[in-house]
């Protein structure tokens, strides 16, 4: 966007929001809302305490070993169903159950199976960002190039060949939008579980801040989190423009 | 006369077959697509599938290839039964089948890759067959960047590079424009001519068959069968330029239209 013949930079908009917050907060219209200025000094203040920085490392572990196990788990998966007509037929409607499912509802059932510790966290955050990673990567196998397939097939590749060599990059595009939608799935996963299964990490900074009416520092840790979850997914809209190239070919 | 006798008999002796298909059926459900086929392709030579659209060539190219399983019948290379794709067989495919997300080297050397070929030799004999089929230059661009043309050369490149003895060629080029198809069906020629290997080529369009064509096998549809085999006899020997105007070639064209005109609706 261009005004009075500048070009702005990308994301100007977020000064005009920012402005707005900062008079509403300076109005002092209501205690919920303290001005951008006072959460940005306060963001400052937390990020260097040992409390914030020990419900970082939680929610990062968490966080990490939840979404691991959704690539690790749902790219294969999703690669075989597609490949496999009889596979699909019996995992398919799952998918799209849970994928639909409201599953916070599912959080209590998980902490009875795996207790009130970090694994039922982890579980959690793999539940949220799984299925549509396994429903892309299907729908990416499920559009590959039949006569590429049959290439590989007369040059004498092997499944595994096949596998790591065609389904898995032919795939790729899709997978990539998967992983980045499950992802950003996968935070609010994670929260969810640290607010639901055991108080822990950022869940716990936020119970701790909005139960004492810490406003500004309630804010403040909300930032730090929307940052870094627009972060992650960015880094991987990057990963998919990289492969853009060949997307719109096959 | 005597002698002149002995001339003509070994005049007409085929080379031996390199492939030979013996009763091959294939039906989909309650459609024959192809019944009791049974043809020898002769060694180092181009023999041509050509027929109308429904008659079977290309499942019968995917069935000497092995992608394709016949519900009865057998073919044989060198005598030996097929049982899936093998070393001994190349196929070149309509729509290039490329990697998109791969070079030129990488794409040409992937046959070499599926056999375990080290990196080094692998690249070193595509980088080979990139220049034989004129694409020096562009072994590192990709897919995408490259015309219809030398996506094929591409396909071709890739084919050649695993050395098998025969080519199986899907209406390679009916995906370029005209004045490239030409090109191709020059090229082809000498290729046969300087390369020994057994050309298996599947086509719709009658001058062509005719103009690369060592033997054209005609196929009719419904149910699918060998017509006719035709074996232009002279006007190879004469050079590309004069083949189109050569008064045999112009007599097979017509007379293999004649035959297929009936079958087009």
């Amino acid at each position: 966007m261009t005004l009075f013949g500048y070009r702005l930079p990308g994301m100007s908009s977020l000064i005009v929001w920012g402005l707005l917050w900062e008079i509403v907060g300076q109005s002092g219209l209501t205690f919920f809302v303290p001005p951008l200025s006072e959460v940005v000094a306060t963001l400052f203040g937390v990020i260097g305490t040992s409390a914030f920085q020990k419900a970082l490392a939680e929610t990062a572990y968490a966080f990490i070993a939840g979404v691991f196990f959704a690539i690790v788990i749902g790219i294969p998966v999703g690669i075989l169903m597609g490949k496999n007509r009889l596979l699909d037929e019996m995992l398919l409607p799952w998918v799209n159950v849970f994928l639909s499912a409201p599953l916070t509802a599912l959080v209590p059932v998980l902490m009875v199976l795996f207790g009130f510790g970090m694994k039922s966290i982890i579980i959690t955050t793999t539940l949220f960002g799984i299925w549509i990673i396994i429903l892309n990567s299907r729908a990416g196998v499920k559009q590959i190039n039949r006569s590429l397939l049959e290439m590989a097939h007369s040059f004498g590749a092997s499944p595994m060949d096949a596998f790591f060599k065609i389904y898995f990059w032919a795939a790729l595009p899709e997978i990539l939008g998967g992983v980045r939608i499950g992802v950003i799935r996968a935070v609010k996963g994670v929260i969810i579980g640290q607010l639901l299964i055991s108080i822990v990490g950022f869940g716990a900074l936020f119970e701790l801040y909005s139960a004492n009416f810490l406003m500004a520092h309630f804010w403040a840790v909300l930032i730090v989190l929307f940052a870094l979850a627009f972060s992650i997914s960015e880094f991987l809209a990057y990963l998919e423009r990289r492969v853009s190239y060949y997307a719109a070919k096959r | 006369m005597a002698m002149s006798q002995i001339k003509q008999v070994v005049d007409n002796t085929l080379p031996e077959s390199a492939v030979s298909t013996r009763n091959i059926s294939k039906n989909y459900g309650d459609v024959e697509a192809l019944k009791n086929l049974s043809l020898e392709f002769p060694r180092g030579q181009l023999t041509s599938l050509l027929g109308p659209s429904g008659c079977g060539k290309t499942t019968l190219l995917k069935i000497i290839a092995g992608l394709l399983e016949p519900t009865s019948g057998t073919v044989e290379v060198n005598g030996q039964t097929v049982k899936g794709p093998g070393p001994d067989r190349a196929f070149v495919f309509q729509d290039f089948a490329l990697l998109p997300w791969a070079t030129v080297l990488r794409n040409v050397a992937f046959g070499l890759e599926m056999r375990g070929v080290a990196k080094s030799e692998r690249e070193a004999i595509a980088e080979k067959y990139i220049k034989e089929v004129g694409l020096a230059g562009f072994e590192q661009s990709y897919p995408h960047e490259l015309s219809g043309g030398m996506r094929q050369r591409v396909g071709l490149a890739r084919a050649l590079s695993v050395d098998a003895e025969v080519l199986l060629m899907d209406e390679p080029f009916s995906a370029v424009d005209e004045q490239t198809r030409r090109k191709f069906q020059e090229d082809l020629l000498s290729l046969v001519q300087h390369e020994n290997k057994t050309f298996i080529f599947v086509t719709h369009s009658i001058e062509e068959a005719v103009y690369v064509s060592d033997q054209i096998a005609i196929l009719l549809p419904r149910p699918s069968r060998v017509h006719e085999i035709i074996r232009p006899s002279n006007f190879r020997s004469k050079g590309v330029d004069n083949i189109r105007r050569d008064p045999e070639y112009l007599d097979i064209v017509d007379e293999i239209w004649a035959s297929l005109r009936t079958y087009v609706e």
